[in-house]
Formats: C-alpha cells, sequence, structure tokens
C-alpha cells in the first residue's frame, strides 16, 4: 500500500484514540475535584491533568490558572492547543478523507459523522457539567464505535496491522503518562499513609484507563499501590497495560513483516520493549525507580514511532 | 426569449411519452411524501461525505450539491441519436488532436488558423511528435449537451482535460434507487454502474508497451483540497487503484514509482486529475507542489500513459468550438450529427462589431475560463455590468466569444412552491480505450435551480439530477 496510506491510517487511529484518552481524563479529574477538599488533599487535579495530557507548557502559555474551566475548555476545544479533543477528532476526519479509499464506509461513517455532530452541537463548547458529560460520552462513544468498525468491517492485511499499531503506540503513551505523573501516589513508601487521600487518587487512575472494574476482577484485593502498578505496566490482560499494548505491536508488526517477507529494526525494537516488559517483576521496577523504568518507556515508546515512520511511512 | 421547450409538457396539456409514467406516479404521490424522501436524500448525501469545496467561500468550505429527486428522463430512441453523435464528436476530437501534434493538415488546409493553435496557452509544444499509445488523447470525455426543441441535441461545451460530475452520475442513481424503488419499477431504466468497470478496461488498454500484462494504473489527485477531491477517491475506490498525490510518486530512469510500504512500484498509467500546469514542476510551472518532477521526460520515454493525454486543451478550448462542424468534417467527411451553438469570435472584426452591438442579449464567454466564471449573460445583466464587459472586451477581443441566449429545455423540479420547471443541461461522459469507445446511458443532468436562470454550474447555485434512458 502507499506509504501516505498507512502513515494516515496510523494517525487516524492516533487521533480517535488521545481523543478517548482526553475525554477519560477530563472524567476522572471532574470526579475527583468534586469531593471535599479533606479527601484529596491540596494537590490540583486540573494540574496534574495537564501534565497527563503533555500539554502543560503551552497551556500556562495562554492561561494563567489551571481550574476546571480553563483546562476543559483546553483539552476539549481549544483550537490553539493542537491535540485538543476537537483538533483530533478534525484530524482524524482529514486524514479520513484522504485515506477514504482504504477505510470501510463504517468507519468514515463514524468518523464523518462525530465530525458533523462536533460542529453541529458541539462547536460553541459546553456551558453546563450536564452538557460536558454528554460530550465526554460522545467523545468516548466514538472511539468505541471506531474501533469496533474497524475491528469488525476491515481486511486483515496492512492497512488493518497499521491501524492497530497506531492504536496500541497511542495507549502505550498515555498510560505511560499517567503514571509518570501519578507515580509518586504508587510509592510502597507511602503506603503507610493509606488514607481515603490515596484512595481517590488510586481509583482516579485506574479510571482513566477504565480499569477500575478490571483491578478487582484480576486482584480481589482493596486498591493497593504496587497492585494498581502491576496492572498497568505488567499485566497482559489488561487492553490498555503496557504489557498488553506491546504484545499487540509485536504481533502486528510481525504480521506485517510476514506479509512482506521482511523484518526491520521496527520489529526489533518493539520486540526488545516486549521482552524487558515481559521479565520484570514490580519488586524490580521499584528497587530500581518507578519514575526511572517510566521515563525509559516513554523514550523508547516514542523511538518506535521514529522507526515505523522510517521503515514503512515515508 | 422564446419560451422554453419542456421535456416533460407539450404546450397545450398533452405529456411526451417518456414521461407519462412519472406524471402518473406523481399525481399519486402526496407532497409531503416526496419532500420527506427529499430530505432524507440530502441526509444521505451529507452522511457519504459526497460535498464539493467552493473557492473563496471561507464560511463552509464543503458544501453539498442541491439534489433534485425529479428523475430526467429520456427515451432510448433520443439516446441512440445522441449516442451516435457524442462518439462521433468525440472520434473526431481525438483525431484533431493526433493532427495538431503530428502533421497539422488541418492547418494546411486551412480549416482552423494556425495562430489559433499556436499562440494558445493551451497549445503543449511538449507533445509535438509525441507518440501517444493507440493514438487516443482524450481517453474521458465530457460533452455538454443542452436541447431547445425535440429534435436537436447540442453541444454547449467540450471537455477534453479533466471533466468532472461522473461520481455524481453514479451517486444519484444509487440513491434514487435506495429513495424510490416503486418508481424504478414501473419503468425500465438503463443502468449506468458498469462505468468504473468500463473506465478500468479503457485506462488498461491504453497502458505503455514497456508495461507488464498487468498494468498498473493510479489516479492523480491534487489532494484533499480540491474541490472534486470527492470524486477522485470514489473512482479511485470504485475502480480498485490506488489515490496518489504527486508526492506518492517519484521518476526513476524514466519510469514513474508510488512509494509504498513495500518499496517502490512501477505504475503504467496515470488517470491525472491535476491540470497540465501542475504536471511537472520541470516542464511546466516551477512553483507546482501537486506534481511529480521528471514525469513528463517519463512520459517521453513512452513509460506512462497520462489520460487525458497532456495538451489536449487546444481540443475544448471555446475558440476552437467554434471551428468543430468543419473538423468533424474534415476528419469524418461527415455531417456532424449534434448540432453547434452558432459562435461569434470576437477576434474577428466583423464578429466583435456585431457583438459589441447586441452584447445585452448575448452570452459572452472567456475562452479559457470554465465553471461559468467570467461570463456575461446579456439578458440578466445590469447596464453597469454590460458597460464593464464592453471595455473588457474591447481590450482583449481575442479572449472571448458569444452565443445567443439559448432557452435551455426545462424539466419538472422541486421548488418550494411545489413542482417547477427549470433549464438543464446533461454531461455525458464517453470513455476511449484502445479499441472502442463507450458511454453509459446517460450522464449528469445539471438543472438551475433559481427560477429563469440558465446557469447550472454548481459553483454557482446550480443541482442535479438522476437522468433516466428508458429501454424500450
Amino acid at each position: 500500500m502507499l506509504s501516505r496510506t498507512a502513515e494516515n491510517l496510523y494517525w487516524l487511529a492516533r487521533y480517535v484514540e488521545r481523543a478517548e484518552y482526553l475525554a477519560r481524563t477530563i472524567d476522572a479529574t471532574l470526579r475527583v475535584t468534586a469531593l471535599p477538599a479533606a479527601y484529596i488533599g491540596k494537590t490540583n487535579e486540573w494540574d496534574s491533568a495537564l501534565l497527563t495530557a503533555g500539554v502543560a507548557a503551552s497551556f500556562y502559555q495562554a492561561y494563567e490558572e489551571a481550574n476546571e474551566h480553563n483546562v476543559v475548555e483546553y483539552l476539549s476545544f481549544s483550537p490553539n492547543n493542537p491535540s485538543s479533543i476537537r483538533n483530533c477528532i478534525e484530524a482524524a476526519r482529514l486524514n479520513s478523507r484522504s485515506v477514504r479509499t482504504a477505510l470501510t464506509s463504517e468507519m468514515w461513517d463514524t468518523i464523518n459523522s462525530a465530525w458533523i455532530e462536533l460542529q453541529a452541537v458541539w462547536s460553541k463548547g459546553t456551558s453546563t457539567r450536564e452538557d460536558l458529560a454528554k460530550f465526554l460520552r460522545f467523545v468516548q462513544e466514538t472511539s468505541l464505535r471506531f474501533d469496533g468498525s474497524a475491528y469488525r468491517t476491515m481486511l486483515r492485511n496492512d492497512a488493518y496491522w497499521f491501524s492497530r499499531m497506531g492504536v496500541h503506540l497511542e495507549r502505550a503513551d498515555n498510560t505511560a503518562r499517567i503514571l509518570d505523573v501519578k507515580y509518586h501516589v504508587l510509592l510502597p513508601e507511602e503506603e503507610h499513609v493509606g488514607g481515603p487521600l490515596d484512595f481517590y487518587q488510586w481509583s482516579s487512575i485506574l479510571r482513566s484507563v477504565s480499569a477500575l472494574t478490571a483491578y478487582h476482577w484480576v486482584y480481589r484485593e482493596t486498591l493497593k499501590p504496587w497492585l494498581i502498578a502491576d496492572l498497568l505496566i505488567l499485566n497482559d490482560t489488561l487492553p490498555r497495560s503496557l504489557a498488553s499494548c506491546y504484545g499487540n505491536l509485536v504481533r502486528n508488526l510481525d504480521q506485517i513483516g510476514v506479509a512482506y517477507g521482511r523484518q526491520g529494526p521496527a520489529q526489533r525494537h518493539a520486540r526488545g520493549i516486549r521482552n524487558r516488559l515481559e521479565h520484570s517483576n514490580m519488586n524490580d521496577i521499584f528497587q530500581h525507580g518507578v519514575h526511572e523504568f517510566i521515563q525509559e518507556f516513554i523514550t523508547d515508546n516514542s523511538r518506535l514511532g521514529e522507526i515505523i515512520t522510517k521503515q514503512y511511512l515515508i | 426569449m422564446a419560451v422554453a421547450f419542456d421535456e416533460m409538457n407539450i404546450a397545450g396539456g398533452d405529456l411526451r411519452p417518456a414521461y407519462r409514467e412519472l406524471a402518473r406516479w406523481l399525481k399519486e404521490t402526496p407532497p409531503e411524501a416526496l419532500e420527506y424522501r427529499r430530505q432524507e436524500a440530502e441526509l444521505l448525501f451529507r452522511r457519504i461525505g459526497i460535498t464539493f469545496a467552493v473557492y473563496g467561500d471561507s464560511e463552509s468550505t464543503e458544501r453539498l450539491i442541491p439534489f433534485d429527486v425529479i428523475p430526467r428522463i429520456m427515451s432510448g430512441k433520443e439516446w441512440a441519436l445522441l449516442e451516435k453523435g457524442l462518439k462521433q464528436r468525440v472520434r473526431a476530437l481525438n483525431m484533431f488532436l493526433r493532427d495538431i501534434y503530428h502533421g497539422r493538415d488541418i492547418l494546411r488546409a486551412e480549416i482552423v488558423p494556425g495562430d489559433l493553435i499556436f499562440q494558445n496557452p493551451v497549445f503543449r509544444p511538449e507533445m509535438n511528435g509525441q507518440q501517444v499509445p493507440h493514438d487516443v488523447y482524450v481517453h474521458i470525455a465530457g460533452i455538454d449537451i443542452v436541447r431547445v426543441d425535440a429534435e436537436d441535441f447540442i453541444v454547449l461545451e467540450d471537455n477534453a482535460r479533466t471533466p468532472s460530475g461522473v461520481s455524481y452520475m453514479l451517486e444519484n442513481r444509487e440513491i434514487m434507487m435506495r429513495l424510490f424503488p416503486d418508481l424504478f419499477a414501473r419503468h425500465k431504466v438503463a443502468p449506468v454502474e458498469r462505468y468504473p468497470d468500463e473506465l478500468l478496461a479503457a485506462l488498461r488498454s491504453v497502458a505503455p508497451l514497456s508495461a507488464s500484462s498487468e498494468p498498473t494504473v493510479a489516479l492523480l489527485t491534487p489532494g484533499v483540497y480540491n474541490s472534486a477531491y470527492y470524486e477522485h477517491s470514489f473512482l479511485a475506490d470504485k475502480l480498485g487503484i490506488e489515490l496518489v498525490e504527486g508526492r506518492d510518486l517519484i521518476v526513476k530512469n524514466n519510469e514513474v514509482f508510488m512509494r509504498t510500504t513495500e518499496g517502490l512500484k512501477r505504475v503504467d498509467v496515470i488517470y491525472r486529475r491535476v491540470d497540465d500546469d501542475f504536471l511537472d514542476p520541470l516542464t511546466f510551472r516551477p512553483d507546482s507542489v501537486l506534481g511529480v518532477p521528471g514525469l513528463m521526460s517519463a512520459y517521453a520515454a513512452g513509460n506512462i500513459t497520462l489520460a487525458n493525454a497532456v495538451g489536449t486543451g487546444i481540443a475544448d478550448d471555446k475558440a476552437i468550438y467554434s471551428y468543430m462542424p468543419d473538423i468533424v468534417k474534415f476528419y469524418l467527411g461527415e455531417e456532424p450529427i449534434l448540432k453547434n451553438v452558432p459562435t461569434w469570435r470576437c477576434r474577428e472584426p466583423k464578429d466583435l462589431a456585431y457583438v459589441l452591438d447586441n452584447l445585452s442579449e448575448l452570452v459572452v464567454k472567456e475562452v479559457h475560463g470554465s465553471g461559468g466564471y467570467g461570463m456575461l449573460i446579456g439578458p440578466a445583466a445590469t447596464k453597469a455590468t454590460i458597460e464593464a464587459f464592453r471595455d473588457k472586451l474591447k481590450r482583449e477581443p481575442e479572449g472571448f466569444i458569444a452565443q445567443p441566449t439559448l432557452a435551455l429545455s426545462t424539466c419538472p423540479t422541486c421548488t418550494a412552491s411545489g413542482l417547477a420547471p427549470r433549464h438543464v443541461d446533461l454531461r455525458p461522459f464517453v470513455l476511449t480505450g484502445s479499441k472502442s469507445t463507450t458511454i453509459v446511458p446517460g450522464g449528469l443532468t445539471r438543472v438551475a435551480l433559481k427560477e429563469g436562470s440558465l446557469v447550472v454550474n454548481s459553483s454557482q447555485g446550480g443541482g442535479t439530477k438522476d437522468t433516466w434512458i428508458l429501454d424500450e
């Protein structure tokens, strides 16, 4: 297939995934900030929402204060934030338009309808909490529909694999960023705190990767920070864990390698990361430093993006 | 202006036969039901994303072309005549182009003046002596046809460069079949869905000799911001070929390749929807980012077929148009089946004088214009507009032609106040391959939705209709 087509499919999937992640982050932050101050302490949750979205620096160029109004506006609708939800959906639509021939009609319909709704219903942003909740649900449902129609209607060929790679690379990045911002509340030495304060922080992390229920099913335990870290980093049954994303990335890259009859640096790099995740346990990671581990992962993950681009997309 | 010929109603109350069943159906169908389906059609168009961009319109860059649900109907007999005339015309266009870029018999015979060719910006000296496979220059032609009475078909314009609109022909039919199955059950409508297959066959048949037995065809688009982008992606999809942009292609050793995820892949035939000027920055406009550097040298080496060929603009130029009846006679020795609109060439002093005296009754067009831009419709223009045009004409008479204002035929059309006659034209699409020339029955009917308006261009508020040829 055309390199440009593969590139568009890959980015299209990333944009949709990112939009959903931003919606989840806002959703989770709204829940935490609705609690009385005694339960969440003095941390500015809106500020950490900006950090997990990776847009704190540009935000503070435009706004003074990270409060609900400003952050929701910036993450959801701001035309000045290149990865606001609105810009993600618009970029996804533009990418879809230029690869229409590679999309199934169901996928196109999902993105095009979302774009039409964005303009018809959400062009002025949201004015009430109720509106905002509706908007966030709309974004998450768009992503689910997109994912579902890709899964159910696409041919299992390189177009599908490039699109899936976009999803998993973006997802791994998002999960890693949450961990990067929140790692301090997961550190074992703070375990003794164990008060309501931490509990709400922990459940908020899980909620933003839609893993709160999953946690209980997997561990059958009350929330424990190292188990949360284990779930998000090493447990490959959780679709948003780093291990699961890398299992999928390696599989997709191998499928492409088989189809093209050739392996390359992308396959080797992805396998390297996957192996490291497979052979780690939480003890080692905590010893070595969660923060360092995550930072290293984020660098490795974006390096894979560069290698894939070089090998296939240009 | 005379009362226009209506394709459904004969003055005096009778119906023309092709419309009898439709008239009966309209009588049985309550207006609300029609309105409901009209809205449904619009919704479908928007969801599928069949839009076009209007240049210079910042408010809404993607617009729908209004679709009128009342079909335009022609009898099989009428079509047979039209089809014969179209094939004749396109054959002549191809022979004319072959001659202009080779022997130039027609210039020596003084049928067409040489300066009209050589001083014309759309003449491409790069094409002199260049062989094109099977001597086909115009693989896809869109010939704009109008009617003024029950007998004649008149060619308003030949489009031999990159004619667009065929996706509307195909989608209009899809949507009509979805919304009005009952109406189709009562008519025998000739199908149009073979078009993509016939187009692909025509394109493959003109692959260069150096191509493999399974030639690779690609559609070259200027990109998503082009007003016809929807059509480009639609056609690429239907043909099952890659939709490429200039940056996807690269020329190496005079061969054209596309960049794929598996490395470079050779391309043999390019159905290009990019104008000559932008095709190759090394040969034409150096500022073009839409083209492919080196494409013209691969073309000259005979390693790539471009459809349509480079330089076909010289055949559909509005100044050449007036010579078309003579061109048909010269190459084919036949009387033209399709008529021309009488045309005054403003480059000729006698004609210019007449045009200047009668501006308020004439339609004046720019020789190189298209899309309905830059034209004067005398009867509908204000005094000031006419005077401004008069100055333009005097300054550059060779840039214009003039024609009488035709009373274009009308068809019943949905309007705010019920069904009413509106002016229409027709663009059939004529495909020429190595062996044959084919036309799917029908074409794109464009309709001027404003009462009395004669401008059917989508960029100027025109709409479209499904065109039915009855298979009797």
